[in-house]
């Protein structure tokens, strides 16, 4: 784990790490026992009965829990639906988990194969919405979004994370394609692919332009691109999506493209795995792959109190069931040993002005964390730039008496969007 | 807790491993509040301990006493209020050290013990403990007990008994009712190598200055407050040297004498009274340095550095008004 540099003069800098040249091999996982997927859930529909325990199901086959909404999964194996069972995800996101066991020799269904001669958005919503890397479709469909620019993320936000670096790096072919599909059906002006700043070059032929940001977290943070990248700087309370910018990772780009070029829906995702003693590996498994396997496939022992982190160690959240699958968006898989772990504590705030210093939104972080811990969100809003915060977690990360900022700031915006939620539902 | 986490480990089937479910981020830079704590104490080794050799013993019995009260008073506000026990963080010791720096070496042990109840209780504990203190403790506890009991500080009174190798004056006191002339009368290097008389670890320039180098590059302490400060000192008394050079002594000499260096590097730049903003911390340093000066030279107080350090911590949250704009701020 990053620590403090001995000297304190200049702030503490986290970079993201560069693969080598000669791209390290991705190591296969075998199709576990058993494949759970988490389907959306809607909580005013009953879980209707029109696919039940026992069904059989191919792979690449669409799974919709609710017919008349546009929520499914896409299977990744053959095999039978074994259980459905409610699912509670962060910040009261609640889903359907659909466990199926793998049976028989793979069978590939076919629909999608018979319709991927001409490419169309509303067939990559219909098939592609879960695909490794989940590209946002939904956001490009809505004509009233007016996406204008598309920026294709070929480095990952979180640092040590290097499943879209390694994908962008190692599928040139796949990426050419998926841009070229993406030109095709989307009316945008822009695709840009994001890089590391160092390897601008070798991108030629892509079929985009490509644009290097700095190699130091937090320059990969949509926010930030935003900035650094296109000039424009997001104003506060509003999304990189209202200003009509989309992200899209480059493993989403390559799943369009692979999908396109083979005729069958991808079903393997590529994530970064970090071990206790720190070695990073990249990996292949199934969506739906539980946590537990691949750990079992690299003879990493889980022991109590450890924890398991689904994301970067910036971002990420971490996970407490060793069940718990592998999604379309998981790029990375962190296991940290208690004794590593970062601990928070109840100190209060003690205004060394460390995470003023670091905010790359200019935030008084050591006001807002006082406003924050009175529950005093709206004031926090108003007096002290709740909304410009774009998400890093590096004032929880110098933070000398070890607040947790950063669940702080994420819950205050949670809460004050449950409120006007709530308000504007009343009106 | 831990025997609790053993007896779990200990049950060999349990059907499923707990893991421990947090937030982001997962990383930590690995800076504690004691850290910080440590090196301040550190830092003020130096100076301290050529107060120790000059003074001798009763000088340790201060320093030993105002620690372990202050450690005391923080413990006994901790039960009181039924609150968590916060001595280990190192602050009340801390305050305790830094506060037996500011002492001549006779204090009476009674003034230690009330000294350091007014730092931790009435300048920290009262306002919530560490962090939401408005005025630094030990400024508070100094400029009360000056005003309180005017003898104990007057150090030429207090150390009169001494019998050291150098000049037994308190050369800021001299320079003030004496003009410039009993200035010069001291060289300026032997003063900068602590051979003056005054607190038990505010007079060994040399000490304080590699104490605050050192807390300086380990950014315990900030250079923009300290740095500041000592040019807003240097600066007015040049003019003020200027404008009456027979009156007032010169910046020099104004720098290395009473409180200044302890004051720029220990007092000014404690965390929860100065401001985090760069603009802010430069005010707030000089600002403090110009008051130091206009105390001493045209007030009725020998040392201003501690009612200076006062009222610039009473600007400080207006000054933090003075900040950059945050990204994306919609005006």
């Amino acid at each position: 784990m990053v620590k403090k540099a001995f000297w304190g003069l200049s702030t503490p800098q986290i970079n993201y790490e560069m693969l080598p040249v000669h791209l390290p091999e991705t190591e296969k996982i075998p199709t576990p026992q058993r494949i759970t997927l988490l389907h959306p859930k809607n909580d005013t529909l009953n879980v209707p009965s029109a696919m039940g325990i026992g069904d059989a199901v191919k792979t690449g086959a669409k799974l919709s829990l609710y017919p008349d909404q546009n929520d499914y999964v896409i299977s990744p194996v053959t095999g039978k639906i074994a259980a459905l069972s409610p699912y509670t995800g962060d910040f009261g996101k609640s889903y359907i988990a659909i466990a199926i066991t793998p049976e028989g020799d793979e069978i590939i269904d076919d629909t999608f194969q018979q319709q991927s001669q001409s490419p169309t958005l509303e067939l990559l919503c219909e098939y592609l919405s879960g695909a490794p890397g989940n590209p946002p479709l939904s956001l490009l469909a809505d004509s009233n979004g007016g996406i204008h620019t598309i920026i294709i993320r070929g480095l990952d936000p979180d640092p040590t994370v290097a499943t879209n670096q390694y994908i962008a790096q190692s599928r040139f072919n796949d990426l050419k394609k998926g841009i070229e599909i993406l030109k095709q059906v989307a009316d945008v002006r822009d695709i840009i692919l994001i890089t590391a700043g160092e390897s601008v070059q070798g991108y030629g032929h892509i079929g985009a332009p490509v644009k290097g940001v700095k190699t130091t977290y937090p320059s990969a943070l949509p926010h930030m691109v935003m900035k650094d990248v296109l000039g424009q700087v997001v104003p506060a309370g509003k999304t990189c999506e209202e200003l009509g910018v989309c992200f899209i990772t480059a493993e989403a780009v390559i799943s369009i493209g692979s999908a396109f070029e083979s005729g069958q829906l991808p079903t393997s995702k590529t994530l970064t795995f970090i071990k206790k003693d720190g070695t990073r590996k990249i990996i292949e498994a199934r969506i739906g792959t539980p946590i537990g396997d691949i750990l079992e496939a690299f003879g990493e022992t889980v022991n109590e109190f450890d924890r398991i982190i689904f994301g970067g160690p910036m971002t990420g959240s971490a996970v407490y069931a060793l069940e718990h699958p592998v999604q379309p968006d998981t790029d990375s898989i962190i296991v940290v040993d208690r004794d590593k772990a970062a601990y928070v504590s109840d100190y209060p705030c003690i205004n060394c002005g460390e995470c003023v210093r670091i905010c790359p939104a200019k935030i008084q972080v050591h006001m807002l964390v006082r406003f924050l811990e009175a529950n005093q969100y709206e004031n926090a809003a108003d007096s002290y730039d709740l909304h410009s915060c774009i998400e890093c977690g590096l004032c929880s990360y110098v933070c000398v008496s070890r607040i947790p900022i950063f669940q702080y700031i994420k819950l205050a915006k949670y809460e004050l969007k449950r409120a006007m939620t709530a308000e504007a539902a009343d009106a | 807790m831990l025997e609790k986490r053993k007896a779990v480990e200990q049950q060999p089937s349990l059907i499923q491993k707990k893991l421990v479910v947090s937030h982001a981020p997962f990383l930590h830079n690995g800076s504690r509040i004691t850290e910080r704590s440590y090196h301040t104490m550190l830092a003020a080794l130096p100076a301290l301990l050529l107060g120790f050799y000059h003074y001798g013993m009763p000088a340790v019995g201060v320093a030993c006493l105002a620690v372990s009260t202050a450690i005391l008073w923080e413990l006994v506000i901790n039960l009181v209020t039924r609150r968590p026990i916060t001595i280990g963080d190192g602050n009340a010791a801390i305050i305790g050290l830094i506060f037996a720096m500011l002492l001549p070496a006779t204090m009476p042990w009674w003034a230690v013990i009330t000294g350091t109840f007014i730092a931790v209780v009435i300048g920290k504990q009262i306002y919530g403990g560490i962090g939401s203190n408005a005025f630094n403790p030990v400024a508070v506890a100094v400029a009360i007990m000056m005003v309180a009991w005017k003898g104990l500080f007057d150090f030429d009174g207090m150390l009169v008994n001494y019998n050291l190798d150098f000049a037994t004056l308190y050369p800021i006191a001299a320079a003030k009712h004496f003009g410039s002339a009993s200035a010069e009368s001291f060289s300026l290097w032997k003063i900068f190598l602590g051979q003056q008389l005054g607190g038990i670890g505010s007079t060994f320039g040399l000490g304080l200055l590699i104490g605050g180098i050192y807390l300086m590059l380990r950014g315990f302490i900030r250079w923009e407050i300290s740095l500041t400060f000592l040019a807003g000192v240097y600066l007015t008394a040049f003019v003020f040297n200027l404008a009456d050079p027979v009156r007032f002594a010169g910046p020099a000499f104004h720098l290395l004498t009473g409180y200044t260096l302890i004051g720029a590097f220990f007092l000014a730049t404690e965390d929860s009274s100065s401001p985090v903003n760069f603009v802010p911390m430069l005010i707030y340093g000089g600002f403090g340095g110009i008051m130091t000066v206009l105390i001493r030279n045209i007030g009725v107080w020998v040392d201003g550095v501690i009612l200076a350090i006062l009222v610039c911590n009473l600007i400080n949250p207006l000054l933090d008004k003075i900040r950059p704009q945050a990204l994306g701020k919609v005006v």
